[in-house]
């Protein structure tokens, strides 16, 4: 069995928790959420087994220059699905709020659809500038922070989709129909929050390791690539978020707005600065 | 007079101080930040005239759009936004200082009334007994106790977390001290390069910014370069110089750098970053004269005309690495001493013996060839990289306190009318008010099931 075959894995157990997920919202079925929590946790497992295979095949094939499994598109792109079952598997564990899978999942599985679909997966020497720590440093942190941020905007698509039917719904009797099986908004709102808290400190780090990183191999922790500059416009963006919410009492819709904006830009930041402008850095070559 | 004058001075540190400012100004800097991303930064002229047009070039250069990061207007409102944080800080600081110096010991009714975690109940021990019982539970369960007799009441005060208040102050002053160090870092610093051929030395580096030549006080020599490829391409595996610092004639350090492996020497980085050949190839040739026997070994650079005995010259004109599967070989000619020309040949490094059987006056035999390089070096001084890292640091300690640690705050007010004790419970937390709620919850029940002498599985 080689790593290849246990993402094939993977993708499927994601997509047989999408569809349970969507199942459980269609028939408020307990024992189906629980279910799909189970295979989304198993597609976890079996894809962190993929990833330390991979690193080990590595080896294999580099010999000595064999290198943790985050150094070009696809690699990344794989991650980012870890790192999103990562955050989202926590957050379930902390909420229970079952229906969350529905909308954070099928990101995972695109990503994984895409990177096994359409990137190159073939494991290639590393280029001198990218033979360095903090590169895995860096795209750990920054991966982790984009995926609380891609956990935040499942969550906001959700409040969105909510809240003007409940404005509109009267009396006390719980609301019912799909919306009625999506968790409380205010909770809904609350996890937007809890997300990017997490999110956000740790783009901090992948910023601040991303500097060292290039400070190390060029000589200047900041040089306003796109890359950077990018993600420094992100990072504005969700402090922009945290100050509007605590000081300003920016909450519900407009918070679930911002966090929209924010994964766009999140998402411009990873992909589009490669695919629509040009940079230095090396997933443009993936 | 004197009031209006008052009043607009303070209207212009309130609007440095305002939030509604920072949000704009943190929105304003991601917005024109993507410009810098779309266009071109510091090309040259000609790139941006067949990139947008002349008349889009001359408008760039009126909005420092061609290196906008470096702009007035871009600095200007980097200027604003440390300004804003500075006199934010310097405003609210006061207000969590106080909490530090003067704790709210003794409760108001507000507090009991407005707090959103709270509870009353009675008991029918004494207000002493109760405040006794009530101080060890919280020590244990909660945080230490501050006890406060006013009015003929009793007030328990408890809290914990109180430096959580800081992160938010901690995570500006690292924003500050981040941009404190790019600042004397772009004023003391600089960012150079040099190439060095292998084998020479240089004491001069030029800057990136306005190819300013520096001097600096010793001598970097290069006595080596050496790039690896990858097996079975031309990608690059690792390429580092043998570097020597060389004061006064003495040499004070020897470094082989490679990518992401500098050299320091007197707070001066000199980094890896390229490669290319310096010169032109040159060839060993050995070549015996027919007549005499004669053998002489020579180094031959390409295109440039060799001196043989009696007045004959050679010259290479072509190379390649593999002529018809044969491996290396060059393509010469001999000039007879009257100046012309002779026909040009092959010699195959693989195949020594082959010249022999042209039977001309010289015989030649390819020994090999090799290709000087230059080792490219980014030179970088930047005395302000240390304070970045120390802001840097900071601001990670700074956000995490902020965000995943509250100042939590317990008030207790104990009231005896002689028969009954009453118990007035409040309790906040200045952040994750949810996750206080349920430590709140289970901590009233604790104090409740104490104060009636209960254990607290029984009141279910
Ligand atoms: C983009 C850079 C900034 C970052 C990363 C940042 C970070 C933070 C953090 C982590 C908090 C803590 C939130 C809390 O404790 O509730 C906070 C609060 C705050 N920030 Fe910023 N901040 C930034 C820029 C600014 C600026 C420019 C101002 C200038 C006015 C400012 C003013 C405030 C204020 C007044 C608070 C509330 C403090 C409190 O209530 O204790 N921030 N900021």
């Amino acid at each position: 069995m080689d790593s290849g075959q246990l993402f094939n894995l993977t993708t499927i157990a994601y997509f047989a928790a999408m569809v349970l997920f969507f199942a459980y919202i269609a028939t408020k079925n307990k024992t189906v959420a629980l279910i799909a929590t189970l295979a989304s946790l198993a597609g976890f497992l079996i894809q962190t087994t993929a990833l330390g295979l991979r690193w080990y095949e590595s080896y294999q094939i580099l010999g000595a220059d064999g290198r943790a499994p985050l150094t070009n598109l696809y690699e990344s792109v794989v991650f980012f699905a870890w790192s999103i079952l990562l955050i989202y598997l926590l957050m379930d564990w902390k909420y229970k709020q079952r229906t969350i899978g529905a909308f954070v999942l099928p990101i995972a599985l695109f990503s994984m659809l895409w990177a096994q679909m359409s990137l190159h997966s073939s494991i290639d020497p590393l280029i001198p500038a990218l033979q360095s720590n903090w590169l895995t440093y860096h795209v750990i942190t920054c991966f982790l922070g984009y995926a609380g941020f891609a956990v935040a905007f499942g969550v906001s698509v959700m409040y969105l989709l909510k809240i003007g039917k409940e404005e509109k719904h009267q009396g006390d009797k719980p609301m019912g129909g799909i919306l009625g099986m999506f968790p409380p908004t205010k909770i809904l709102d609350d996890m937007n929050y809890k997300a990017i808290m997490i999110g956000f400190p740790l783009l901090t780090l992948g910023i601040i390791t991303g500097a060292a990183w290039a400070y190390y191999a060029w000589g200047t922790y900041w040089s306003w690539d796109p890359k950077e500059t990018w993600s420094l416009i992100v990072w504005f963006l969700y402090a922009a978020f945290l100050h509007a919410r605590f000081t300003r009492g920016w909450v519900g819709r407009r918070a679930a707005w911002l966090s929209v904006f924010g994964f766009a830009a999140t998402l411009f930041c990873y992909l589009g600065v490669n695919l629509v402008l040009s940079g230095l850095h090396s997933y443009g070559s993936g | 007079m004197a009031e209006t004058k008052k009043a607009l001075t303070d209207r212009i540190w309130d609007f440095f101080c305002s939030l509604k400012l920072a949000i704009i100004v943190v929105l304003l800097l991601a917005l024109t930040s993507i410009i810098g991303t779309i266009i071109l930064q510091n090309g040259s002229p000609a790139d941006y005239v067949r990139e947008y047009g002349q008349a889009n070039y001359e408008l760039f250069k009126k909005l420092q759009f061609t290196d906008m990061y470096h702009s007035t207007w871009f600095i200007g409102i980097l200027a604003l936004f440390g300004l804003n944080l500075t006199c934010c800080s310097i405003e609210k600081f006061p207000r969590v200082w106080k909490f530090v110096k003067e704790p709210i010991l003794v409760a108001g009714s507000g507090i009991f009334k407005g707090s959103a975690n709270r509870a009353e109940f009675s008991c029918k021990d004494s207000k002493q007994q109760v405040a006794e019982k009530l101080s060890t539970l919280l020590e244990k369960e909660f945080a230490k106790t501050t006890l406060t007799e006013k009015d003929g009441k009793f007030y328990i005060f408890a809290q914990k977390g109180i430096y959580s208040r800081f992160g938010a102050y901690l995570t500006h002053l690292s924003i500050l001290i981040i941009m404190a160090g790019a600042v004397i870092g772009n004023i003391w610093g600089y960012k150079a390069f040099v190439n060095i051929v292998e084998g020479s030395s240089i004491d001069t580096v030029r800057t990136f910014n306005n190819n300013e030549s520096i001097n600096l006080d010793f001598t970097v020599r290069c006595d080596d370069f050496d790039v690896s490829y990858y097996p079975g391409g031309n990608r690059p595996k690792d390429y580092n110089s043998d570097l020597v610092i060389l004061e006064n004639g003495q040499e004070i350090i020897h470094k082989r750098i490679e990518v992401n492996d500098p050299l320091t020497y007197k707070g001066i980085k000199f980094y890896q970053s390229s490669y290319g050949p310096a010169g032109n190839a040159f060839f060993k040739v050995r070549v015996t004269e027919n007549a005499t026997g004669e053998v002489a070994e020579l180094k031959a650079h390409q295109g440039k005309h060799v001196q043989l005995a009696g007045g004959y010259s050679f010259s290479v004109t072509n190379f390649a690495e593999d002529d018809r599967n044969f491996g290396p070989a060059i393509q010469l000619h001999v000039n007879s001493p009257d100046g012309k020309h002779g026909a040009p040949f092959v010699v195959w490094q693989n195949h020594p013996q082959l010249d022999s059987k042209r039977a001309g006056i010289f015989t030649f035999v390819l020994l090999g060839h090799d290709q000087p390089f230059y080792t490219g070096l980014q030179v970088a001084k930047d005395p302000g990289v240390n304070v970045v890292w120390a802001g840097c640091f900071l601001i990670v300690f700074g956000s995490l306190t902020a965000f995943f640690f509250s100042h939590k705050r317990i008030w207790i007010c104990l009231q005896d009318d002689g028969k009954n004790t009453t118990v007035l419970l409040a309790g906040n937390a200045h952040r994750n008010q949810p996750g206080f709620s349920l430590a709140f919850d289970d901590l009233q029940q604790k104090i409740e099931a104490t104060a009636k002498n209960q254990s607290p599985k029984k009141e279910g």
